[in-house]
């Protein structure tokens, strides 16, 4: 009896905390939507789509383009991924057929300290390193490549450390049966434990893109934020987050609706992002997986 | 990850504590202090948060909770009553004329470009000239030959409004290559940019100049930046920082506000190296 009731107890607190986290995020939608409300009444939303530039301020020419911003973001994102996968992923498998079994607890230590350390310092060290170096190649500094390689290597021990969990996983009966059968180490590599750890790479580069499309502080710092479509690497651009966290502040009326309405397009963008990758991951995984 | 069973409770123990300790303070004072908020520009900010620590000092029964955001979101609170005092580093504009404001310092907008950048200063026309794209490269301003950096401030900063005073022009016209935040975004890119030119207040660009970071502030239509020229009124582009009221605020916040006006917070205003206003 007692114990029926405590397992009605858990069973009903874990339930409402489960909920909860899941309300949560309808909570932020919700809130999203009222707040955009007034840009969607007052009909500026077809603004966000066809206007050239974002210039919410300007009394005699006002813009509201989000297209330059949602392109920086995906563009960002992309870059950055194309930079930390393939190093995240090289080093996972370094770090699993390679190194000694002695310095592997070192490399593990070494992208968790660099996982740990916070968005904002990262974005210091490119506005003070990065970008004057960027600056000497092709001014003004502020880019979409210092904001894609500053992004990089923020998201790079996520992609690591999951690609390292995912081959781990792997069952050593696979790989030492392809050594008894003769295989090389590269042959192993490629053909049974890559495939094997597939989805679980593709789990962390999923985890690192929706960190780099969200990511704010340190992006803010160094791309410039110029909402015009990029036509270089060197060119500044202006990602939706950091329009909002410049402007948020600041903002008031029909310019604060506008910025609930951009956060609002970035969820919707994220979760349908989100969703396809998920749908395509289903249906990679084989049958009896 | 299972923790030892000790951790829990001493983890456990910590949160009961902590909870324990909150609840205590939102009942601990005997009678509610009074409450005085003031919302609104990050340049006024740090020092009615000075001013304010003083206060409470010598008026045990206020509390003053000063919060920053840019002078709109001040003047927005004070209209809707969110905040019993607003901030604000500008002039009032005309369809905000339903509220007063207070001076209690001036503050001067600055052109700052990089330590190594032989340009002494700049008048109206160049400054004019640099921001619509027409002069694009320091050569034409006896400097090196250098694509002109030019960084400007981001909708809906106060210094944006008041550097757009000053020069006549719209945000439309601005051609600018990067868009910065706080004083301090536009302080970092130009001492990391030999080619750049940007604009922030007097006071952050003089004290970061003095302490070694590779930037310049230059004279503007002849005039050093200085306080000394905001406070006889020569220096071209100054901006009054303000205190924002409506109707008639609460006498807390009437005193407080009458405590900001006065002598008693001039130090403070130099502290910060704005301007006192001449009582």
């Amino acid at each position: 009896m007692s114990r029926s009731r405590t397992d009605r107890f858990v069973q009903w607190s874990l339930g409402g905390l489960a909920v909860l986290s899941g309300g949560l995020v309808l909570l932020i939608v919700v809130f999203l939507l009222l707040g955009a409300w007034p840009t969607i009444q007052s009909g500026l939303l077809s603004h966000l789509l066809t206007d050239e530039t974002w210039r919410p301020g300007s009394d005699r020419d006002p813009q509201f383009g989000l297209l330059p911003m949602l392109a920086a973001s995906f563009l960002v994102t992309a870059l950055s991924i194309g930079i930390a996968a393939p190093f995240g992923v090289a080093g996972a498998v370094f770090d699993r057929f390679y190194l000694p079994p002695g310095f592997r607890r070192w490399n593990h230590r070494l992208l968790e300290l660099l996982a740990g350390v916070p968005s904002v310092v990262f974005g210091f060290w490119g506005l003070t390193v990065l970008v004057p170096a960027i600056n000497r190649l092709h001014p003004p500094g502020q880019s979409l490549l210092a904001a894609s390689l500053v992004l990089s290597l923020m998201i790079l021990p996520t992609v690591a450390l999951t690609s390292q969990a995912a081959l781990r996983a792997v069952p050593e009966s696979e790989t030492l049966a392809a050594a008894g059968l003769g295989l090389g180490r590269a042959r192993t590599i490629f053909s049974i434990a890559l495939p094997a750890a597939k989805s679980g790479i593709g789990g962390g580069i999923l985890l690192a893109v929706a960190r780099a499309i969200g990511e704010t502080m340190a992006v803010v710092m160094v791309c410039g934020n110029i909402a015009e479509f990029p036509s270089s690497l060197f060119d500044p651009v202006r990602p939706v987050t950091s329009t909002i966290a410049l402007e948020m502040g600041y903002a008031s009326a029909d310019h604060k609706a506008l910025l609930y309405t951009a956060g609002l397009i970035l969820v919707l963008a994220v979760a349908a992002l989100v969703g396809w990758l998920a749908f395509r991951g289903s249906k990679n995984v084989p049958a009896s997986g | 990850m299972i923790w030892p069973i000790n951790l829990v409770k001493k983890r456990f123990l910590l949160l009961s504590l902590l909870s324990l300790a909150l609840t205590h303070c939102g009942g601990d004072k005997g009678k509610t202090p009074t409450q005085i908020t003031l919302t609104g520009s990050s340049t006024v900010a740090p020092l009615a948060a000075d001013a304010a620590k003083r206060y409470e000092t010598s008026h045990p029964e206020v509390r003053i909770d000063v919060q920053s955001g840019g002078s709109s979101r001040g003047i927005a609170d004070t209209r809707s009553g969110l905040a019993d005092l607003g901030m604000a580093s500008r002039a009032l504009k005309p369809d905000e004329n339903d509220l007063t404001a207070h001076r209690i310092a001036m503050d001067g907008v600055c052109v700052i470009v990089h330590r190594d950048n032989p340009v002494a200063g700049f008048d109206k026309q160049q400054l004019i000239d640099i921001y619509t794209g027409k002069i694009e490269n320091w050569k034409a301003l006896g400097g090196p030959d250098r694509e002109i950096v030019v960084a400007n401030k981001a909708e809906g900063r106060a210094t944006l409004e008041v550097f757009l005073d000053y020069t006549g022009l719209d945000s439309a016209d601005i051609q600018a290559d990067v868009v910065v935040g706080e004083n301090q975004q536009a302080i970092k890119t130009v001492a990391g940019n030999p080619a750049a030119i940007g604009y922030v207040s007097i006071g952050a660009a003089v004290s970061e100049a003095e302490v070694g970071t590779p930037i310049k502030p230059v004279s503007c239509d002849g005039v050093p930046p200085t306080t000394e020229a905001v406070a006889n009124g020569e220096f071209p582009i100054t901006r009054p920082l303000q205190i924002i009221t409506k109707d008639d605020p609460s006498p807390a916040a009437q005193a407080f506000l009458d405590y900001l006006k006065s002598a008693e917070i001039d130090d403070l205003v130099e502290s910060h190296l704005y301007v006192p206003i001449s009582h």
